[in-house]
């Protein structure tokens, strides 16, 4: 499926990136931390033949949404963080306890995975866009309605008067 | 060197420990911000998931899906954005832990 | 049309003035006491209709509503119009009447005259209910609203500690009563599905049934006694019978047309009249028949010999009550079902003007004593006119209405119990006796009093309804009474006229007239011979055989230690315990709970967590 040295590489610096999201003091660092979490997986996503995903998920998550947390990092001009181990124990202690909680169920789950069965589908954009547009017509009408939404939303509450 | 070949347990795995990490992220982090950040971390625990699966069952839904997700994550991030702007213009500052209007 | 929307006329025609009163009349005197007679004429008027119309058609009227319809339990609120119905709902509505007309004159200078004239109306109402009843919950529910309302009349001065003291001991008695006769009904209840029908209890059916259910032998007699007795308690409780009576005479405390109301018409008379009702039931336990003849005898016998030495004259005529009454339940037990209805209905009209008359004389001389009385025949000619009719009537002197009854009642008694006969006759000697030293003392000689010698013959409005009702006091005789009430029931006794018997009465009555004349009559005053003789037979008398001492003595030991008892028990138990246990426990829980509510997403977030945990590792175990 995949190369074993390309995924343990890729897998590392994505475990790697995304411990700095929720460790580093400064938000601007976790923030270009997530980047780089984004192009791990996106590696990942190419290597599983998921190529329209991974596209987009350069152009719209790295380009879009965590360009958008850019602007109000440094709209806001945060203080940086206290350190981990300064924060929260008792949350930090019940979240660990819960993450190998589910950790122990999805092995649970992985041990019991069906084999894999059907031919393996690049998702190349035609494939996708087919299939979105016909199966997926309503979904995608939907989620347009909820993008306008999101957008009133924001500038609802974003602007002073309105 | 001759490392076991990847197969679908190993990319759920890294999607489980990358949910764990945001997890652990959106409990502790104190600036609202920071939280949304951890959000979009596990969110994409899920979209690897998905993808994973929709490769192992050959079924490009899998993929729709995670183009849902995105879309929603997109969403998501503009209104909260805006309230997390809101918030400091309001309140002048972020710290969810000093935020207790739930309780009155 | 007449005959389906009348009874229920006829019973809410009351009710409706009572409501129109306190809508409307709670500060006009005119409006209220108007509204109030209006609904009895009508009540009046409608009662007229059916008793014209059941002089030729005898059969039983019957109407109801369904009112709770279960699986296995059909109660129904309904009116069942037979000719002993008609002929009590005639003297309720018009004795009532009369006292309601009275009472204009009587109450007139009272200052909550409508708050008076609205629970007449109630009292008219609840009273109605219970001779209109066709079953027994239906009366029932009269029966404890006929207490409510007699609470309240009674005590209509509430002011005055002894009249409020004297409505709460009728109620109270009355419900201890009415406790027996509940079982009783539920018992009623429970014998009527013996043979096999869903059970009922509609008077018309029940009677129907009663003989097969009998037949077929699944009653015991014992029980079925057990169960006439306590639809007896009831009896006892509302007509005042031994040992229930104490209520009665400390009822007279209410205003005076109240007593003639309570004791004449109305409330002492539903008990007789109840088991006239269900008579079919207690005929067919001659057992439980000759415990209430003995009741009965016993209660005529006690009372008259406790108004011997009365010098209150409403007290008097309350001991009287008790008497008589107790004969009529002493002519039920013993089966002479007309003989007792018969007393019922002569007994109203002379005691109601008997009350009225001695009312008159009070609102005159702002006094119940006799002794403060006297020399009043030539200041209140109308009132001792009218007086001495009911005395005549009430002492069984021939021709008046009192004879013919008593003597129904004799005769039934001389054919069935020689000894019950002879307390009959003695006690009507003694009620001759009393109501002559009355009659006596209070209106011949001379005036004992300063009111007494300025007394005045009270207004036409109390006069009039006196004069109206010396009528059937003279002629209710002749009227054919018992060969309507034939046409009732099949149960019970007819006896013939009994020359002997009513010769005996006579004498015994114009004997205790007589003795009464001879001693008191021409300025007889305490401390005479006569007198100083029975005044030390009086002292068990006048202390009432200490039964009120005994009653209060057992409240005082037995309920009262038990009472504490249970107090101390509602005290730690209940309150402690059970009711500030709960809150205590409420609070304790809600400031664990509180805890919880830190108002921090993250809190929040993680008992999310926690709850999709707990459902994963539900759905992956």
């Amino acid at each position: 499926m995949i190369h074993p040295a390309l995924f343990y590489t890729v897998s590392a610096l994505t475990v790697a990136s995304a411990l700095g999201v929720i460790l580093a003091r400064r938000p601007i660092y976790a923030v270009l931390s997530l980047v780089l979490v984004l192009f791990g997986l996106s590696t990942l996503f190419v290597a599983l033949h998921a190529f329209f995903v991974a596209a987009i998920q350069i152009v719209v998550y790295a380009g879009a949404v965590l360009v958008l947390f850019l602007f109000v990092v440094m709209l806001l001009d945060m203080e940086p963080e206290a350190l981990l181990r300064a924060r929260n124990k008792t949350m930090m202690g019940v979240g660990i306890l819960f993450g190998l909680f589910f950790l122990g169920q999805l092995a649970a789950v992985a041990k019991a995975l069906p084999a894999a069965t059907g031919k393996p589908l690049p998702g190349t954009t035609a494939a996708i866009g087919k299939l979105l547009f016909t199966t997926y017509a309503l979904p995608f009408e939907a989620a347009s309605l909820l993008l306008l939404v999101g957008i009133i939303g924001a500038i609802v509450l974003a602007k002073k008067k309105l | 060197m001759s490392l076991p070949p990847v197969g679908l347990p190993h990319l759920i795995g890294l999607s489980g420990i990358l949910f764990v990490i945001g997890l652990v992220g959106v409990l502790t982090r104190r600036n609202i911000l920071l939280i949304l950040l951890s959000l979009e971390l596990i969110l994409n625990a899920a979209n690897l998931a998905f993808v994973a699966f929709s490769r192992a069952h050959g079924d490009l839904s899998g993929q729709i899906m995670v183009f849902f997700v995105m879309i929603v994550a997109a969403a998501e991030v503009t209104v909260g954005l805006a309230i997390t702007v809101l918030l400091s213009r309001l309140a002048g500052k972020l710290n969810a832990d000093e935020m207790r209007n739930l309780k009155w | 049309m007449v005959t389906a929307a009348g009874p229920w006329i006829i019973l809410f025609a009351p009710l409706a003035a009572f409501i129109g009163i306190v809508l409307f009349g709670r500060k006009s005197k005119p409006v209220s006491a108007g509204l109030a007679i209006a609904g009895m004429v009508v009540s009046l008027g409608f009662t007229l209709t059916f008793f014209f119309h059941s002089l030729h058609a005898h059969e039983a009227i019957e109407t109801a509503v369904s009112w709770v319809e279960l699986p296995g339990l059909t109660l129904e609120f309904g009116l069942l119009i037979n000719p002993a119905a008609i002929l009590m709902a005639l003297v309720v509505t018009g004795v009532g009447l009369m006292i309601f007309l009275y009472s204009t004159g009587y109450m007139a200078e009272d200052s909550s005259y409508p708050r008076y004239f609205a629970y007449l109306s109630l009292f008219a109402f609840s009273m109605l209910g219970i001779v209109l009843a066709n079953n027994f919950v239906t009366l029932f529910m009269f029966w404890e609203l006929v207490g409510a309302s007699s609470y309240l009349l009674i005590g209509y001065w509430y002011e005055k500690p002894s009249a409020a003291a004297a409505g709460k001991k009728a109620f109270l008695v009355n419900r201890i009563a009415d406790f027996g006769f509940l079982i009783g009904i539920l018992m009623v209840w429970n014998l009527s599905g013996m043979g096999g029908e869903a059970r009922t209890l509609n008077f018309l059916q029940l009677e129907e049934r009663l003989p097969e259910i009998l037949h077929s032998g699944a009653v015991a007699p014992g029980l079925l006694a057990a169960i006439v007795l306590l639809v007896f308690c009831g009896v006892l409780g509302k007509s005042a019978q031994f040992p229930l009576h104490v209520w009665l005479p400390d009822a007279m405390e209410g205003p005076t047309p109240v007593s003639a109301l309570i004791h004449a018409a109305t409330m002492v008379a539903a008990g007789v009249y109840l088991i006239g009702r269900v008579f079919f039931l207690f005929w067919a336990s001659p057992e439980a028949l000759a415990v209430i003849a003995a009741i009965g005898g016993f209660t005529a016998l006690f009372a008259a010999s406790l108004a011997l030495v009365e010098n209150d004259i409403k007290r008097v005529l309350a001991f009287s009550t008790l008497s008589q009454l107790g004969y009529m339940v002493m002519a039920l037990g013993l089966g002479g079902y007309v003989a007792g209805t018969y007393h019922l209905t002569t007994h109203a009209f002379f005691k109601a003007l008997l009350f009225l008359g001695a009312g008159s004389v009070i609102h005159a001389l702002h006094t119940n004593d006799i002794w403060q009385m006297g020399g009043l025949a030539k200041k209140m000619p109308a009132t001792t006119f009218t007086f001495l009719a009911a005395t005549l009537a009430l002492a069984g002197i021939f021709p008046l209405s009192g004879f013919w009854s008593k003597d129904e009642i004799l005769a039934v008694a001389f054919e069935r119990n020689k000894l019950l006969w002879a307390v009959g006759t003695l006690s009507a000697a003694m009620t001759a006796f009393y109501m002559g030293r009355v009659f006596c003392v209070a209106f011949l000689g001379k005036p004992r009093s300063h009111h007494a010698e300025h007394a005045h013959e009270s207004p036409p409005s109390m006069t009039v309804p006196l004069w109206i009702l010396t009528v059937p006091t003279l002629i209710g005789g002749f009227i054919g009474i018992p060969q309507y009430l034939h046409h009732a029931t099949e149960a019970g006794l007819h006896v013939e006229f009994n020359l002997f018997v009513a010769l005996i009465s006579t004498l015994a009555a114009v004997g205790g007239l007589g003795l009464a004349y001879a001693v008191y009559a021409r300025g007889a005053r305490p401390g005479l011979k006569g007198q100083e003789l029975l005044s030390r037979l009086a002292v068990p008398l006048s202390r009432k055989f200490w039964v009120d001492e005994m009653y209060s003595w057992i409240n005082q030991n037995v309920q009262q230690r038990f009472a504490d008892l249970l107090a101390l028990f509602e005290r730690f138990i209940i309150i402690q315990l059970c009711v500030n246990g709960v809150a205590k426990v409420t609070g304790l829980a809600g400031s664990l709970l509180r805890t919880a509510q830190t108002g921090k997403v993250q809190t929040y977030a993680a008992m999310l967590l926690a709850g999709l945990g707990f459902l994963l590792y539900l759905n992956l175990k």
